[in-house]
């Protein structure tokens, strides 16, 4: 065991990294979420929107176009979701696992002539002299656009649901649809537009992971990072900078349980692989208790005549 | 234009025609995305459907209907006791697994005694497995109110790891010449769930998923609690009122689950598939999810729609080796039925209206 082969600095720049697609999936999620509806379809979006992007950035030659094509990947695919749960008005627990066993399926179909290829890479942003600097230089400034892109839509999102009428209008419809509804704001188009943020936003964290993480295309590579977003927003008791605070968090215990592996640490590596799902469970529960910031109509069908 | 309008009462004859229209849309636009994949759409859905039931190799097949089906009814029945009441177990999955671990360990602690008490044990065992990991989070949903749904779902990767670490370490075969995985328990005569009758595929598990079909039928309509779960899910506030605890639902509906879950498990670890591997769980818990809606959350229906998805797991593997169709197109084709299942669920509680909207 050489604990000391973990390098400090090394991991913090490295749990940036593993958080990035956690934050892109959860702040989508959070939105959604704050428009009242549940989509437990991220899982699924986050990889059909992984293996758009890896499609695309092998084909064309540039990542920047992979994410873009994820984004575009992971909102048509939620299109299919707001289909279901705002036109026919089906159960949004039904649909969203519908989502997600859909998406896997569709993924490993798309991604059959993908397996073990190498998608272009996408460079980190040369900040210069910046990046010496001893202690925050790797850490801060040695990182691609796309991370920190991530944080930026955190703020984004902040700033817009804080401070502007579409902001407000959003939260209007999450706590309240029928009295939303009754100021004459068009309800469901709120809420589909939301769920596409929502999509969008998995795709990126998706090919985050094939383009830049791993990187790699593999069936079912996600491994379950959809549903700790999922959990993330309710860690974050909904509010976005609680949500980068728990990202950090998460990536921070995966990450340290990859280099405890590489460490030669005497527990099995198969019971430090379990650990961020037991560190997810163990904060939901600490955690369930603060119920109040949870958006009021979450979960439940809205429809006109009712 | 379109409207919708609330039907006063759900109607019945949608009610039986949805799974129906969902499968005929399946396979529609399933044959549309095979010809997208270049295979011969109507080939393939006749593949897929008809070939394990009446081609050439359908005394094969047949069996294997069965073996396919019992686990995904097993579970499917535990499900949907929680899904009508609105407690939402998504980790069956990780029952499966823990029951299999379970039943497999009493199983091998015992070998190579011969017995016949090796094999009720195991049941017991295996069941036992699934309940207790159920529990947890039943306990949580109780105790804090913590959402079932992310805690069973964690569960399951957690559950995976635990299998993998068990093929690896503590149930290794000792005399299996250093490879990952148990004993074969198929071997061991006491603990092997033999077909009983030879060649018809029906083990203890087929056996177990037709009582469980019948139980669950008898409690939803004749019990007292079962009369608790349908009015939790169709009318909370009612449930309320008539002094339905909900305390008592949600551990009895996510202990039956796991417990069916855990008892699926343990059949097929000790029969179909035999030894404790890596990858011992296809997924069954999960697709179970897809039965329970298709077969509307009714026993009966959960029979059917079992049925109808083991017959599009071997009609996917049959077209998988003589079409060449990706094992993922099968995924998607499961998929599939689940959304046109809930998108033609609509029409049982909206009526489509044509006609322009009403100026008050």
């Amino acid at each position: 065991m050489d604990l000391s082969a973990i390098n400090p600095i090394l991991f913090v720049a490295g749990f940036l990294v593993a958080a990035t697609p956690l934050i892109f999936a959860a702040i989508g999620e959070l939105v959604v979420e704050k428009s009242g509806v549940l989509n437990l379809g991220v899982e699924g979006m986050m990889i059909t929107g992984a293996i758009c992007g890896f499609a695309v950035a092998v084909e064309t030659g540039s990542p920047l176009m992979g994410f873009a094509a994820a984004a575009l990947g992971g909102a048509v695919l939620s299109l299919l979701f707001a289909f279901l749960t705002q036109i026919t008005l089906a159960n949004q627990v039904a649909s969203g696992l519908a989502l997600t066993l859909f998406g896997l399926g569709v993924s490993a179909l798309l991604g059959q002539g993908y397996i073990g290829m190498k998608p272009p890479r996408l460079p980190d942003i040369d900040f210069g002299p910046l990046a010496d600097i001893p202690v925050l230089g790797p850490i801060l400034f040695t990182h691609d656009i796309i991370l920190y892109l991530g944080i930026a839509v955190v703020a984004a999102t902040w700033a817009v649901l804080k401070f502007t009428r579409a902001g407000l209008i959003l939260r209007a419809v999450g706590e309240s649809h029928d009295a939303a509804h009754a100021l004459g704001y068009h309800v469901k188009r709120i809420r589909t537009l939301a769920i596409m943020f929502g999509g969008a936003c998995a795709g990126v964290g998706g090919a985050y992971i094939s383009l830049i993480r791993v990187p790699q295309w593999t069936e079912g590579m996600t491994a379950g990072i959809g549903w700790i977003a999922l959990a993330l927003v309710v860690f974050a008791s909904w509010k976005p900078w609680r949500l980068l605070l728990g990202a950090y968090l998460f990536g921070g215990i995966t990450q340290l349980q990859l280099n405890l592996q590489g460490a030669g640490v005497a527990i099995p590596v198969e019971y430090l692989a379990m650990s961020p799902y037991l560190i997810t469970i163990i904060v939901l529960v600490i955690l369930s208790a603060d119920k109040s910031a949870a958006p009021a109509s979450l979960g439940r069908t809205f429809h006109a005549s009712q | 234009m379109i409207r919708l309008e609330k039907r006063p009462q759900p109607s019945r004859a949608f009610s039986l025609a949805t799974p129906l229209l969902a499968v005929l849309a399946t396979m529609i636009f399933g044959g549309l995305l095979f010809a997208m994949l270049g295979k011969d759409p109507i080939t393939s859905i006749i593949t897929i459907f008809w070939q394990p039931l009446f081609g050439e190799f359908a005394f094969y097949y047949r069996p294997q209907l069965l073996i396919k089906g019992a686990p995904l009814v097993l579970i499917a029945i535990g499900l949907s006791l929680g899904f009508k009441a609105g407690i939402w177990n998504i980790g069956a999955e990780g029952q499966y697994i823990m029951g299999a671990l379970f039943g497999a360990g009493v199983g091998l602690a015992f070998y190579p005694v011969e017995s016949f008490i090796v094999f009720p044990l195991m049941v017991l065992a295996g069941a036992f497995g699934g309940w207790i990991w159920a529990m947890i989070p039943a306990l949580l949903k109780v105790k804090f109110g913590t959402n079932e749904i992310l805690v069973s779902l964690m569960l399951v990767y957690v559950a995976e790891q635990f299998l993998a670490s068990m093929s690896l370490g503590l149930m290794k075969n000792p005399e299996g010449f250093g490879f990952p995985g148990s004993r074969n328990l198929q071997q061991y005569d006491s603990a092997f769930n033999a077909d009983l009758i030879e060649g018809t595929g029906m083990h203890w598990g087929v056996v177990a998923a037709m009582i469980a079909v019948i139980l669950a039928y008898v409690l939803l309509t004749k019990h007292r609690l079962g009369f608790a779960i349908r009015v939790s899910g169709e009318a909370p506030r009612a449930a309320r009122f008539s002094g339905v605890n909900p305390t008592r639902l949600v551990l009895f509906c996510l202990g039956m689950s796991g417990l069916l879950a855990g008892l699926a498990g343990m059949f097929e670890v000790a029969g179909p598939a035999g030894q404790v591997t890596i990858d011992f769980n296809v997924g069954y818990g999960f697709t179970a999810i897809i039965v329970a809606f298709l077969g509307r959350l009714h026993p009966i229906g959960i029979l059917l729609a079992g049925l109808l998805m083991a017959l599009t797991y071997i009609g996917g593997d049959i077209a998988q080796s003589n079409l060449g169709l990706p094992a993922a197109a099968i995924q998607v084709f499961q998929g599939m039925l689940l959304f046109f299942l809930l998108a033609f669920d609509m029409l049982t509680n909206y009526r489509l209206r044509l006609g322009r909207t009403e100026v008050v």
